[in-house]
């Protein structure tokens, strides 16, 4: 022990202490900061919408609470369809996904298709909804790739049939199109929690009692992931049953579902219809609670039946039909998406492309040239939006879970309640009152505006992504770092940080993916001064040239594609020489 | 709840208060007393800990570091080498600690570890370089200052984790099951090491284990936490 280490030491010990005492008060504020940026504007675009709901909006003028709006909303021709489509899509788009997911677990833990399943499963949530609902319309589509793989041999179309397949009025290419989304999600979720109930273990009883794979599974594990992925599903329903983009591009348009229709209201140029239009919100919001406490009931009656079925001990073990469908829809999930991709691609390089031609006549470069000047404004907005968003949802996710370390506080279920709050509640049924609020304290249409309407729905991606890795890892690294003399701030940017961070990279991938993705924050808090590559490609569709469509598309897929290859690749270029961080402990 | 309070040779506490001191420690969880210890630590002897899972051993190392959780309730006082550091964060105790694991940074390279530990005092980089490169050779790890960790075999691996620990220039050591993971040949050898190495730098040395035989070769007074049928 040299005494001049003793000496130089002491000197500093003051210094750390101090900022032990100080820092902490910064800390500690993050998690009410963080509650205040995802659900303050959700409150407050809620209430928002509940007030001209019932007539009060002094901007338009409207002072006197009434029953008003209600009439004009509920005397809209066609509003009984347009609830319809919306809460069938919802439930058969949840269901749907779950059921498909529940299978192909089920079906493939254990095996080699799970780790392709796995495999597949980053390229598939990093496209947007959006580009993946073109790459289907593309496909399936009277004059889309199936239609001219099968013309005219098989269907001796020459010319693409008369029948509806995209926009169909009961809503079934958006359920598709919302189902290939989905069901990648769902399966993260469900990879996650299987981890928590030792499902491995629980596969392997359940077969050496002579069960088949399949029913093993759902006797035996799927009955405790359930209640992991219950807030997730929740978020399905919401989702689907009140998405704009998607349903832009592929439900049908007269009537469409209650979310567009209360879209096209708020952008009429008549500004009356505002008010039924926040009427509409508010009937989204009891919509989709309505549709959340149903599932709730449809839950326990499936508990209830499902405990029967389990006890009752059937083996169920000639299952190969049901791995065998297992298969077939993951494989189409994963084939439509990527297929549309692919389409997306050709379009957007075709010159001439004749019907039924399977591939364009001749290649050109012109649709891009063509774009490439109206091109590059979108895209700078896209990236300094999603990066803005994702930076600030980072700092807000590590500052929360770094509090929890130092200051030993846990999670409850409660907070993971709040963090799904903005993920469950209608999009619409808070944008357009979040609106009204942020120009009743005139910062709306601001670039600040779009980049918080981004950061309530990155922030819960952000945070679900970084949770489960930040809390899972090795404390006692912390541990003998600060006994080597390291402070808490030293142990976050040298050890902790370093050591999480492909998942901390990871997570920013998916924030900065969630943003380029969204259209309705964009539009609406933008208030249409702000193109990114999303409001773009859905403002194409129904303009319905492919080409431009396949370039915009394209785009909106690229950019959260490259922020996934960083993800991967900047730990990998640190790293090259250190074997224990590419399979982290 | 201890069976009896630690003995240390006369001989080698020159100065009463030199080494770890534990006092009048108590430690509750939910309202039910957990332990009860008073001991002390002289420089260059091991203690050993025995007891149990739930005993509250690894809350005994937690207090002595300065990292009790928050659900504890505790009392009692620290003392280093005569001064109360009950008060202090973990970093600035300067009480170093291994576990069964040998918990090297795996982003950082084995000299990239050591430097990690190094007091800032010593700021000269070549000075620095050089303390590393000697702390190496002793350990019998001449050259290995670039190598990354992941590529050194277990034995090796347990070794830097020592050096390090002892670079960081701790005035106790603990020892939270260090040995348990290791292969019996092994195990004895760098067991061996530890003390030896802890010895040479008069350092007190408190150990929680499960082992019998690693209490016995630590040759220093035991204590049994958590059995109250056999206590005194």
């Amino acid at each position: 022990m040299a005494p001049a280490s003793e000496e130089a030491y002491s000197a500093r010990r003051p210094l750390s202490l101090r900022l032990a005492l100080r820092r902490p008060r910064i800390l500690r504020h993050v998690p009410a900061i963080t509650l205040l940026v995802m659900l303050g504007p959700t409150a407050a675009g809620v209430v928002g919408t509940l007030l001209p709901a019932f007539g009060y909006l002094p901007a338009l003028g409207g002072y006197a609470l009434g029953l008003e709006p209600w009439r004009a909303l509920f005397a809209t021709p066609g509003l009984g369809s347009s609830v319809r489509l919306s809460v069938s899509a919802g439930f058969v788009t949840t269901f749907l996904s779950l059921a498909i997911v529940a299978l192909v677990v089920a079906a493939s833990q254990g095996t080699r298709m799970f780790a392709l399943v796995q495999r597949a499963l980053s390229p598939l949530l990093s496209v947007p909804h959006a580009a993946a609902a073109f790459g289907l319309a593309f496909l399936i589509a009277p004059s889309g790739w199936i239609a001219r793989a099968l013309s005219p041999w098989a269907t001796g179309w020459e010319t693409p049939p008369d029948v509806v397949v995209l926009n169909d009025p009961a809503g079934l290419a958006m359920m598709a199109g919302l189902i290939v989304k989905e069901v990648p999600f769902l399966l993260l979720m469900t990879l996650a929690a299987l981890g928590q109930v030792d499902a491995r273990r629980s596969r392997q009883v359940a077969l050496s009692l002579g069960y088949g794979p399949v029913a093993g599974w759902l006797k035996g594990v799927f009955p405790r992931i359930y209640p992991q992925i219950r807030l997730p599903v929740y978020a399905v329903l919401a989702y689907s049953m009140s998405v704009v983009d998607v349903a832009i591009i592929l439900a049908p348009t007269t009537p469409p579902p209650l979310a567009v229709l209360l879209v096209r209201w708020l952008n009429d140029p008549d500004l009356a219809l505002r008010f039924q239009a926040s009427a509409g919100a508010v009937l989204q919001l009891l919509l989709v609670a309505g549709a959340i406490a149903i599932w709730r009931l449809g839950e326990i009656l499936v508990a209830r039946l499902g405990r029967r079925w389990i006890e009752g001990g059937g083996r169920g073990r000639r299952d190969r039909a049901a791995r065998g469908l297992a298969g077939l829809l993951a494989g189409a999930c994963f084939l439509s998406v990527a297929l549309g991709l692919v389409g997306l691609v050709v379009w957007s390089f075709a010159g001439l492309w004749s019907y039924p031609d399977t591939l364009p006549d001749n290649w050109t470069l012109r649709t891009w040239m063509r774009q490439a000047d109206s091109l590059l404004a979108p895209v700078i907005t896209t990236v300094t939006v999603g990066l803005a968003a994702t930076g600030v949802a980072l700092m807000l996710g590590l500052g929360c879970l770094e509090n929890e370390v130092r200051f030993g506080q846990r999670p409850t279920t409660k907070s993971l309640w709040l963090l799904y709050l903005p993920l469950i509640t209608p999009q619409i049924g808070f944008l357009f009152g979040l609106q009204t609020f942020l120009t009743a304290l005139d910062v709306d249409r601001s670039w600040g505006a779009v980049v918080l309407a981004h950061l309530v729905f990155v922030l819960p991606y952000v945070f679900l992504a970084l949770a489960d890795p930040y809390r899972t890892w090795d404390r006692r690294y912390a541990i003998t770092a600060q006994c080597l003399g390291a402070g808490p701030d030293r142990v976050f940017w040298t050890v902790r940080l370093p050591m999480l961070l492909i998942p901390v990279l990871t997570a920013a991938a998916i924030g900065f993916a969630v943003s380029v993705g969204q259209y309705l924050p964009t539009l609406l808090i933008g208030a249409g001064r702000f193109a990114t590559v999303t409001t773009e490609a859905v403002a194409l569709a129904s303009g319905g040239d492919r080409r431009v469509i396949g370039v915009y598309a394209l785009l909106q897929m690229a950019l959260p594609f490259l922020g996934f290859a960083l993800a991967v690749g900047l730990p990998a270029l640190l790293f090259r020489r250190r074997k224990g961080m590419t399979h982290a402990p | 709840m201890i069976t009896r309070p630690a003995t240390f040779p006369r001989d080698t506490a020159p100065d009463p208060g030199a080494g770890l001191a534990v006092e009048n420690l108590r430690i509750a969880l939910h309202g039910r007393e957990l332990l009860r210890l008073t001991t002390r630590v002289t420089p260059g002897t091991v203690v050993t800990v025995m007891g149990p899972s739930g005993s509250g051993k690894s809350t005994l190392l937690a207090f002595v570091m300065g990292l009790t959780d928050p659900a504890f309730s505790v009392q009692g006082r620290v003392l280093l080498d005569g001064r109360d550091v009950t008060g202090l964060p973990p970093q600035a105790r300067r009480v170093g600690i291994l576990f069964q694991d040998d918990l090297l940074f795996p982003h950082l390279s084995v000299g990239g570890n050591l430097a990690f530990a190094l007091p800032r005092a010593i700021a000269d980089r070549r000075e620095r370089r050089t303390r590393i490169e000697e702390a190496l050779a002793l350990a019998d790890l001449a050259g290995f200052a670039d190598r990354d960790p992941a590529t050194l075999s277990g034995g090796q691996r347990a070794r830097v984790a020592l050096v390090r620990v002892l670079l960081s220039e701790p005035r106790a050591l603990l020892l939270d099951e260090p040995f348990s993971k290791l292969d019996a040949g092994l195990r004895r050898q760098f067991r061996e090491f530890v003390f030896a190495r802890a010895r040479d730098k008069g350092l007190p040395v408190l150990m929680v284990t499960h082992d019998r035989q690693d209490a016995e070769a630590a040759g220093g007074p035991i204590i049994t936490l958590g059995a109250p049928a056999d206590g005194e």
